[in-house]
């Protein structure tokens, strides 16, 4: 067993683990913030997309060892007072989510998209989303929330 | 944006009240579920298509650390096998399917035993460690290699490896064949595709020793469903079973199912005294969860030289895979009823062979049956007008139904349509022919074949009368439930029997009750999925829920309202026939100021004095709506690409989608399911598709080799509408959950065919397949 320290939406949080455990079971499992979603496994999908030191991964593909002594942010961490971040009151608004299942991910790589490029084109948002898979909304709405949030956000 | 705040009733693009949760990451899936003492389930499966279990080694797995139990067929006892409901000649034989392998297995991925541990590494570590002792038998895996004299039988109750034959036929086919000048024949495939929801399945199973009841979460679409093959094969009363949909994360018909997986986690439970959750890897989703498609059409059509078509004659071939699913022979049989789609052909001859093969079980998905029969006629007519030289648009306009009510020659009353409507439309907002060829040109100079196709599709949803589900030879009717409760103070419960994921129920059922009770959007609490508190209901698939289950919120809502008002005139002192409803509230015809709201009637039902004659205490209705017919949905979608020339490589630079689903609740969730659904069918048109190693190993068993489409693949999606409504619902709906899918497949194909001036291709066109096309003589 392995004992991991980090920073998870601003709480310092530490745990015993195996050291295979991957970040997202680490996440999911002991820390119960299961707005971080499993969607395939093999880092193809970002279901599982949160930020480690203010980047965005695949926490299915991180092990909880390589995160010691960062920070995490997950979806459950950018809200503040009850009020949606910009990027989900767009979702909200263009209905750019169905099943709700790739949204934290989504919501958390259009984030990082934004500051990357807060005016991105329709293309360039497309291709800064290519990374997280959604089955339900064709990515139409998808792409409009995140050009409108890009108003709204910088 | 602001959020609206104003009347939400029917047909306002209301903002969805389920969003919430999901973007806060607070939804609640099964592998969200966590329980006191709960175990977890790995499963061993086979790892040959076809081979004998000589014995299963379990000793290694039992002394690992961290198991509980490890389960073979042998030590948990079913009542009875995987169920099939759908049995469409009545005769048909169903071989059987025990839920844990006993003896022979039959495809890669077919669960031999499972593991019962403290957490899912364990479980997946003891599962690895089952040795499993084969003996290899050859593979059949294709349908003409399943379909040869010489081939290894699959099932020993069988003759043979085919499953099933239907055929429907009118008498004057060879006349029509006779008469006609030009007879049109091509081979169109449907490749086998996975369905991928982004959730995998997953379940909980609780069996409550002390009660002796059992609560099961999965990610389904047919909690009630689930409840009753529960108690089947595990051989429990119904009434001490439980099922619950939590929030699922997309089905697509992949969860319209019961699974092995589900019989086998609750009979787990019941063994090791524990709650039990099995949430499915990705690989495990592609190798267990049925798939879809798998469907050769080799298609006939005899027409006149101006394009009328005289006759269709069409044998389709259906890759069942190694047994049948919940609804595996249904699927093919609505193929063959929607044969003619969109047109009025005269004379038809179908035949559909059922056959199967050493692969994972189809059943439906996203279309169901549907999308086959489109996109083997949409390309079909594509061939005609080209063999004609007539437009393809042309073409279309001449075969379709001069008159309605229509009946097809499959023998289907269509509900209501207008096909001419949108195509025209379709046809106004798409480049006229000389904009196009310049554009054409233009392109060419970029080293890019332009092209441009469409589709004019029809469906059949709304399913169905009761009727005509036991005429198919399906089990269950096709009805829907719901309850409409107005509380004390006002709030509105509704409960319905549907199960959603995704489509956003919550929203539509309230706008629906703002509608017809006047209660505020935001005052109504939609629940369901959950067996304990809804009526049965058959839940959520093949663009019914709306239809039929809408249909039956909205007539609840109506006898609320129908009692309301007697109470409300024991209130107000009238007579029944002297009170208004609007706006909420009852008033008094020629006394407007003697009203009272529906709130405070429903107040007045609770408190329950005085209350007129014959009339009970309460607002509270439940009703079960059978729809009288199926609807037919339809509409006219373009697809532009540039296909490049050195490559092969097919971009869609425009997409067109003009639907006609009847009325429509809400604008914006219909639109969100048409994007949806045309990815969908651009992901079978271009990008996806099974394969299966000759031994019968899947290859594209994670999503590295098994492409759904990403943002950058789909394209901006154009929707509009047209709004014929159905007459076969008070709602006046048709559905549309499943439009995109079935419409885009065919209209891409026809695109990247007019690119490359080819006559029909096979999906998915992935590079390698265009430019082998254009090599062996397109037009490039």
């Amino acid at each position: 067993m392995k004992s991991v320290t980090m920073t998870v939406n601003g709480t310092s949080r530490t745990a015993e683990i195996e050291p295979r455990t991957l970040l997202v079971h680490l996440l999911r499992e002991r820390l119960n913030l299961t707005g971080t979603h499993v969607g395939c496994d093999t880092s193809n999908c970002g279901a599982c997309t949160v930020w480690l030191d203010g980047a965005a991964v695949k926490s299915c593909t991180v092990l909880a060892v390589q995160a010691d002594g960062c920070e995490v942010t997950t979806i459950e961490g950018i809200s503040s007072n009850g009020d949606l971040h910009p990027m989900q009151q767009a979702f909200h608004e263009n209905h750019a989510l169905q099943c709700g299942y790739c949204t934290p991910g989504m919501v958390m790589a259009a984030v990082k998209l934004l500051e990357r490029n807060p005016s991105p084109t329709d293309e360039e948002i497309r291709h800064g989303l290519e990374g997280n898979l959604c089955r339900c909304t064709g990515y139409e709405n998808i792409v409009a929330a995140v050009r409108a949030a890009s108003g709204v956000m910088v | 944006m602001a959020v609206a705040t104003g009347p939400r009733g029917i047909g306002v693009a209301a903002l969805r009240k389920e969003d919430s949760r999901f973007l806060t990451g607070r939804g609640r899936y099964v592998d969200d579920i966590k329980l006191p003492g709960m175990l977890h389930m790995a499963v061993v499966r086979s790892q040959y298509a076809h081979a004998d279990i000589k014995g299963i080694d379990t000793s290694a797995a039992r002394a690992m650390p961290g198991v509980t139990a490890v389960l073979t067929g042998d030590d948990l006892e079913f009542a009875a096998g995987v169920p099939c409901g759908s049995n469409p000649t009545g005769d048909m034989v169903q071989p059987p399917r025990p839920p844990l392998a006993k003896g022979r297995v039959r495809h890669v991925g077919e669960p031999i035993a499972v593991v019962i541990a403290a957490d899912r590494y364990a479980a997946r570590d003891a599962a690895d460690a089952v040795v499993v002792d084969y003996a290899p038998l050859p593979a059949v895996l294709g349908v003409d290699a399943a379909l040869a004299d010489d081939a290894p039988r699959i099932h020993a109750e069988l003759d043979s490896n085919v499953g099933l034959v239907l055929t429907t036929k009118t008498d004057g086919i060879d006349a029509a064949f006779a008469k006609a000048d030009v007879v049109v024949k091509q081979t169109i495939r449907n490749q086998r595709l996975i369905h991928v929801p982004m959730e995998t399945r997953g379940i909980v199973a609780d069996w409550n020793q002390a009660s002796d009841d059992m609560t099961v979460y999965s990610s389904t679409q047919i909690p009630h469903f689930l409840r009753t093959f529960l108690a089947i094969v595990c051989g429990v009363s119904e009434a001490k079973v439980r099922a619950i949909a939590p929030d699922v994360g997309g089905g697509f018909g992949a969860k319209l199912n019961t699974y092995a997986e589900e019989f086998i986690a609750a009979a787990a439970s019941r063994k090791v005294g524990a709650p039990v959750k099995w949430i499915e890897d990705r690989s495990e989703a592609m190798l267990a969860t049925c798939h879809g498609r798998a469907q050769d059409a080799h298609v006939e059509l005899a027409a006149t030289s101006d394009g009328k078509v005289l006759g269709m004659r069409v044998h389709y071939v259906q890759d069942y895979g190694s047994y049948l699913q919940l609804l595996t022979p249904l699927i093919s049989q609505l193929t063959m009823l929607m044969a003619p789609g969109a047109y009025a052909i005269p004379e038809i001859d179908v035949k559909v062979t059922n056959v199967y093969t050493n692969t994972v079980p189809t059943d439906a998905l996203r279309g169901a049956g549907r999308p086959e029969a489109a996109h083997a006629i949409e390309r079909m007519m594509d061939i005609l007008a080209n063999e004609l030289g007539i437009s393809r648009t042309e073409v279309r306009k001449r075969n379709f139904p001069a008159e309605w009510p229509f009946t097809s020659a499959v023998g289907l009353a269509y509900d209501s349509g207008d096909y001419e409507k949108t195509l025209d439309k379709l046809l106004e907002l798409s480049d006229d022919q000389e904009t196009f060829e310049r554009r054409r040109e233009e392109a060419a100079a970029r080293g890019k074949l332009l092209g441009r196709g469409l589709s004019t599709w029809v469906e059949i949803c709304g399913f169905a009368p009761s009727d005509v589900t036991h005429a198919i030879g399906l089990t269950p009717g096709g009805w829907e439930s719901s309850t409409v409760r107005i509380h004390p103070t006002g709030k509105v419960t509704v409960i319905t029997g549907t199960s959603p994921h995704g489509q956003g129920h919550a929203t539509s059922w309230s706008q629906i009750i703002e509608t017809e009770l006047g209660v505020p959007f935001d005052d109504v609490e939609v629940i369901h999925g959950d067996t304990a508190f809804a009526p049965y209901g058959l839940g959520t698939y093949g663009s019914r829920s709306l239809a039929v289950g809408g249909t039956a919120v909205q007539l609840a809502a109506g006898k609320v309202r129908d009692k309301a008002r007697q109470v409300a005139a024991q209130m107000l002192e009238a007579s029944v026939d002297d009170l208004e409803f609007d706006g909420g509230a009852f008033s008094v015809k020629g006394s407007p100021d003697k009203q009272a709201t529906i709130q405070e009637v429903a107040f007045r039902a609770w408190q329950a004095f005085d209350m007129p004659e014959g009339v009970t205490p309460g607002l509270d209705e439940t009703v079960f709506f059978d729809p009288p017919n199926c609807t037919f949905p339809f509409g006219a979608h373009g697809c532009e690409v540039e296909v490049d020339r050195d490559t092969g490589k097919v971009e869609i630079t425009g997409y067109i989608a003009v639907d006609d689903c009847g009325n429509v609740v809400n604008p914006m969730i219909v639109s969100g399911q048409v994007h949806g659904g045309v990815a969908h069918g651009i992901g079978q048109a271009l990008y996806e598709g099974v394969v299966y190693s000759a031994e019968g190993q899947l290859q594209t068993a994670t999503l590295v080799d098994y492409i759904i489409p990403s943002a950058v693949e789909v394209p901006h999606i154009e929707t509009h509408r047209t709004v014929t409504p159905s007459p076969t619902n008070p709602l006046g709906v048709k559905g549309i959950g499943e439009a995109g899918t079935i419409a885009a497949s065919p209209a891409v194909v026809s695109a990247v065919c007019h690119a490359i001036g080819v006559r029909d291709l096979d999906m998915p066109l992935q590079p390698e397949t265009v430019w082998n096309a254009m090599q062996k003589g397109g037009a490039a």
